[in-house]
């Protein structure tokens, strides 16, 4: 059962506290977009093997929607951000680097 | 025969006998006894039968890792089937069962299988019972279930109480032995918050038992020396009879602490349940003793070698008077001598290394015993009690040299490390060839949040099985500095000699014998077919011999297994690997899984300010999300079919009263806050003049139908949007989604207002009269007509009154404050008295609905259903350039004309149809199934028309108009005509009145 540190509330949340939304930073596709396009967003997910960008909820805590950046397969967390942007932050993206060299970046 | 001797006993206390019964036959133990250590002390070495074979079977082991000694515990209520005899604390009055015996336990019909064993192999079920097909159902599965299982299961719910708890520890040790403990004073010492968690009742292991030496005293004397330490420490918690259940991520933790399992009758909680966050887990779980692989070593009296010394010194129990050890290691040879010092005889050790040189060894020889190296037994002879043994050469094929009369054998096939909870959130294990043990491979350590290892193994569990190098380990482990480790004092033990079969080269003969799995009688020759059969995966292996599936989770018997699994597959152990470690450690009660969740608790209840008058009047509830609302509100002699149909009636002829308290309300904020709208519907939203109202429909990205409400403009920049009764709370969350995660630039706020209103439907001819009466607001058509709303005060009560409707009447729902919603319902009520008013439950809004044709979420809709299904598209706006499914109801499988859409239905006998009833279509899909073209969604009769009413999606609905449909229901076919789906009042006159 993971922990995760709420940016906004600074509470180190239990998994019972948190709603999961899914991967993050997806870019939505409205009317006009290719079929082909609003098929991946909706349903094309990377499932990455390693480090991984999610979306939580601080359900049962102050309601607000985070980011975090986790290891899928040894489940160590990187660092947890705000919602509200579109890509994770430079200092974030370097972190993980140093500590998994191996890591092909955020795409 | 196996008694009580005399002297000793380090935890008995023989000033207080407890008389207990087994069987239904008296006996009698002392306090600090286990239940197997009171039944040896009776001379009941006997104590159940085997799952498959019905063998007889004695007490094999003295702690968790026992397999076989298992009862049926307590009575009636508290019957608790598998208990393990070697771990529950002896109390007064204990009543035990022997399971798997019928008629009896020593005369026990189903031991014919034991005749049968060649024909019983590993696989025998899938095998045997593949064909005739029904023979499984009538035949086989009927006797089964006769003769397997275990103990009876109570059949009174529990009448004990269990509880949860919750701690947060810096460090939290496992097992409170000499290694528990010096790990935990270590920590403790560096000014880390311990949480030491010990299974048993007491504290140190075995190390006073094995007559270790620390720091120059006695264990025992250290032990207490350092458990009186750490409980002085205000940053040490210590709890004993705590099991470790599982070690989880981030280093969470859920541990069983058996509060009053032996202390019935109290009224303490009889188990709590621990959830537990732990920075760091030391795992110092010791090791457990491996049980030797030869002919029969499941005969009653055959022990594992510790096991007997523990019987001896800690409970003064002799197993048994003559007592032959047969091992491969120094550490047995404890048992000798210690069974030498309680008067006892041992005629004989079997070591089954060619070449016997150890301290202990040279001990035993001092003290004249018998020592044959290279010896193993060939056979135990002896049925419900250890006779005698034959002993063979190790490296032979099994020929007996001479039989050994005994009725007890101590054996020792070298000691498993604990490494469960190391292994359970993902810790990876290493081979020691020498030891023939796995132990934790710290390399590869199960890591937390930070990257960082979170759990190590401490002692024995980390493989450090003589006593100093295991203190000097779990001092490390602990945090502690290697010159300030305690020093143990032990005989230096001789490497053992990995024996995984006795003897090396038995013929299949002896194989048939050989228990590994003793729970579940998995023998070697089981495994080995396994293997020819090729199940080669240790896995595949486990399942399909079930070696190590029964309660014990194989504690005892996995290594032997899959080092016979290895064997047989021509590779070394560790390329077989382990099969996984999964919590719970032992079993944990469902009660302390349940805790205080149940009955009235089982989850929070929700209330509107008028519950407990629907609750006075005797309402039938029906649970909506955590609410209760009243379904109707039953008279006297009435069933609830006549009170929805009066409750009906009285809405459409004078006038009803509804309690919509429970309806969502989201208040919706802010310069963007038309604009936001726009997007969570799919009408417009924005252009609502303030004053109005307009029924809205909440879609997902996926274009399908979540939610539908009344969202009313309040002021220039604000909205209150109306939610389903269950939708609320997730129509909320939907939105604050979209508004923290796309549109985070827009400026909105969202507040769920839900409990801040109680909201009242008036609904019926006489509402209006009634809100007259009540006074205080213009409520006129001309002031207040369909579909706006006005603020004011009605009895002297503020209030907001919308003029919406959802039963076809002239309804008014009135918002007042939560505070005063039971003061306005007892207006409503007491002004309503002359006007014929009556209140209605959720089944006549649901008959009020459907007869004019009205959808509910959830009955109309399954997820898979897009608005244009429903005939709403008039509440989809063409214009706007998008909202949340507008993409997606653009896809060519949305925009299919071939599509199932809304109709109404009606029987052609006016019979009510059956909820969900499918009616069939020519030709059969491509899984061979009828093909069908509609169902039933809602159905009801109606007291309005007198007849059955229904609502379906139908293929090509709306085009078939007239047509009618066979539906079919238990066999039955019943015809219904596709018609409009408004059955009353078409034009809306009434609702517009």
């Amino acid at each position: 059962m993971l922990t995760l540190t709420c940016p906004y509330c600074g509470v180190a949340a239990e998994e019972t506290e948190l709603a999961p939304g899914g991967e993050a930073h997806l870019t939505r596709f409205g009317p006009g977009s290719s079929d082909d396009d609003f098929e991946a967003y909706l349903f094309s997910r990377s499932n990455p093997k390693g480090v991984h960008f999610e979306r939580w909820r601080h359900a049962y805590g102050c309601g607000k929607w985070f980011l975090a950046a986790r290891c899928t397969v040894t489940l160590e967390v990187f660092g947890t951000y705000p919602a509200q942007c579109f890509a994770p932050p430079p200092e974030l993206i370097a972190a993980i680097k140093a500590k998994r060299p191996e890591w092909k970046g955020f795409q | 025969m196996s008694t009580r001797l005399a002297t000793g006993g380090r935890l008995i206390d023989r000033t207080k006998p407890l008389d207990f019964s087994f069987d239904g036959r008296a006996m009698r133990g002392y306090a600090g006894d286990t239940l197997a250590a009171a039944l040896l002390a009776n001379n009941q070495m006997l104590i159940g039968r085997s799952f498959k074979y019905h063998r007889p079977r004695g007490i094999l082991a003295s702690g968790v890792e026992e397999p076989n000694a298992m009862v049926a515990l307590g009575q009636g209520a508290r019957i608790e089937p598998d208990q393990r005899t070697t771990t529950t604390e002896l109390f007064a009055g204990a009543s035990a069962a022997s399971q798997n015996a019928w008629p009896s336990l020593d005369f026990d019909i189903g031991a014919l299988n034991n005749l049968a064993y060649r024909f019983l192999p590993a696989g025998f079920y899938y095998k045997t019972f593949m064909f005739p097909r029904f023979a499984w159902k009538h035949l086989f599965e009927p006797v089964v279930r006769q003769s397997a299982g275990m103990g009876p299961v109570p059949k009174q719910p529990d009448p004990d109480r269990y509880e949860q708890a919750y701690d947060f520890t810096d460090v939290l040790v496992a097992g409170g032995g000499v290694a528990g403990l010096a790990a935990a004073l270590a920590a403790a010492s560096a000014g880390q918050r311990v949480l030491v968690l010990e299974q048993t009742a007491h504290w140190g292991g075995r190390a006073p038992v094995d007559g270790i030496e620390i720091d120059g005293k006695p264990a025992d004397a250290w032990v207490a020396e350092i458990v009186a330490s750490l409980g002085a420490m205000p940053n040490v918690t210590l709890r004993n009879r705590t099991m470790v259940a599982g070690v989880y991520d981030h280093g969470y933790v859920v541990a069983q602490e058996a509060v009053a399992d032996h202390l019935p009758g109290t009224d303490l909680p009889r188990h709590r349940l621990w959830r537990i966050r732990a920075g760091r887990v030391i795992a110092a779980t010791g090791a457990i003793e491996r049980p030797l692989a030869f002919a029969a070593n499941d005969t009653p009296g055959v022990m594992l070698a510790s096991a007997v010394r523990d019987y001896v010194v800690n409970w003064a129990v002799s197993p048994g008077d003559r007592t032959v050890v047969v091992t491969n290691n120094d550490d047995a040879y404890r048992t000798a001598l210690t069974l030498l010092d309680a008067g006892l005889v041992v005629p004989a050790i079997l070591d089954a290394r060619a070449s016997v040189t150890g301290e202990l060894p040279a001990m035993a020889r001092a003290r004249g015993i018998r020592v044959l190296e290279g010896r193993g037994i060939a056979k135990v002879k002896g049925g419900k009690r250890v006779k005698a043994v034959q002993v063979c050469v190790q490296a032979g094929e099994g020929a007996v040299l001479e039989t050994i009369a005994c009725d007890c054998v101590a054996m020792s096939g070298g000691f498993s490390p604990v490494v469960h909870l190391y292994s359970q959130p993902g810790g990876k294990l290493q081979w020691d060839g020498a030891n023939g043990m796995f132990t934790p491979d710290p390399a590869r350590a199960p890591t937390g949040a930070d990257g960082a290892a979170f759990v190590a193994c401490a002692g024995a569990a980390a493989g450090a099985l003589q006593a100093a190098a295991c203190l000097a380990d779990a001092h490390s482990a602990g945090g502690g500095k290697a010159k300030a480790a305690p020093k143990a004092a032990a005989p230096v033990e001789a490497p053992m000699h990995p024996v995984w079969m006795m003897p090396q080269g038995a013929p299949v003969a002896l194989r048939f014998k050989m228990l590994l799995d003793y729970q579940n009688d998995v023998k070697v020759s089981d495994v080995q077919l396994a293997a020819r059969e090729g199940y080669e995966s240790v896995e595949h292996a486990k399942r399909y011999t079930t070696l190590g599936m029964a309660s014990d989770q194989g504690k005892m018997s996995n290594i032997n297994g899959l080092a016979i699994l290895s064997d047989a597959l021509g590779q070394p152990i560790p390329a077989t690997g382990t099969t996984t470690f999964r919590p719970p450690y032992t079993p944990i009660s469902f009660g302390a899984v349940a805790g205080e969740a149940r009955g009235e608790i089982f989850a929070p209840l929700r209330r509107t300010p008028m519950h407990a008058w629907h609750e006075a009047q005797g309402a039938h509830w029906e649970p909506v999300g955590l609410w209760r609302r009243p379904y109707c509100y039953p008279r006297a002699g009435e069933t609830h079919a006549q009170a929805v149909n009066r409750e009906v009636a009285n809405t459409r002829n004078n006038v009803g009263l509804l309690d919509a308290s429970t309806l969502g309300k989201i208040l919706v904020k802010g310069p963007d806050a038309g604009r936001f709208l726009d997007m969570i519907y799919t009408g417009v939203m924005s252009t609502l003049p303030v004053g109005k109202c307009r029924y809205g429909l909440t879609c997902n990205e996926n274009g399908f139908l979540i939610d539908d409400g009344v969202v009313a403009r309040l002021s220039d920049d604000s909205w209150l949007c109306h939610t389903t009764s269950g939708g609320a709370d997730s129509i909320h969350a939907h939105m604050e989604n979209w508004l923290q995660c796309e549109w985070w630039d827009w400026k909105v706020y969202s507040a769920n207002l839900t409990e801040q209103f109680a909201q009242v439907a008036i609904v019926g001819p006489n509402a209006r009269k009634l809100l007259e009466k009540l006074g205080g607001m213009d409520v006129s058509r001309e002031a207040l007509p369909f579909m706006t709303f006005a603020e004011g005060t009605l009895a002297g009560i503020p209030s907001r009154v919308f003029r919406i409707s959802f039963s076809g009447e002239l309804s008014y729902e009135v918002a007042v404050p939560t505070s005063q919603g039971m003061a306005f319902w007892n207006a409503c009520l007491e002004a309503g008295t002359e006007l014929g008013l009556m209140p209605y439950g959720t089944e006549a809004i649901h008959v009020l609905r459907a007869e004019k044709g009205f959808i509910i979420v959830g009955d109309e809709t399954d997820g898979t259903v897009i608005p244009q299904d429903l005939g709403l598209g008039w509440a989809i706006s063409k214009k706007k350039p998008d909202y949340i499914g507008k993409r997606a109801q653009e896809r060519s499988h949305m925009t299919n004309p071939e599509r199932w859409r809304l109709v109404g239905l009606e029987t052609l006998d006016g019979s009510v149809l059956p909820d969900g009833v499918l009616a069939p279509a020519p030709g059969v899909n491509a899984n061979g199934q009828r093909n069908t073209q509609g169902r039933v969604t809602s159905t009801y009769f109606s007291p309005t028309l007198g007849r059955g009413i229904a609502m379906g999606l139908v293929h090509r609905g709306p085009e078939r108009m007239g047509e009618v449909l066979d539906f079919i229901a238990d066999g039955k076919t019943i015809k219904a005509r596709i018609c409009d789906q408004v059955f009353f009042d078409k034009d809306g006159e009434k609702q517009n009145a």
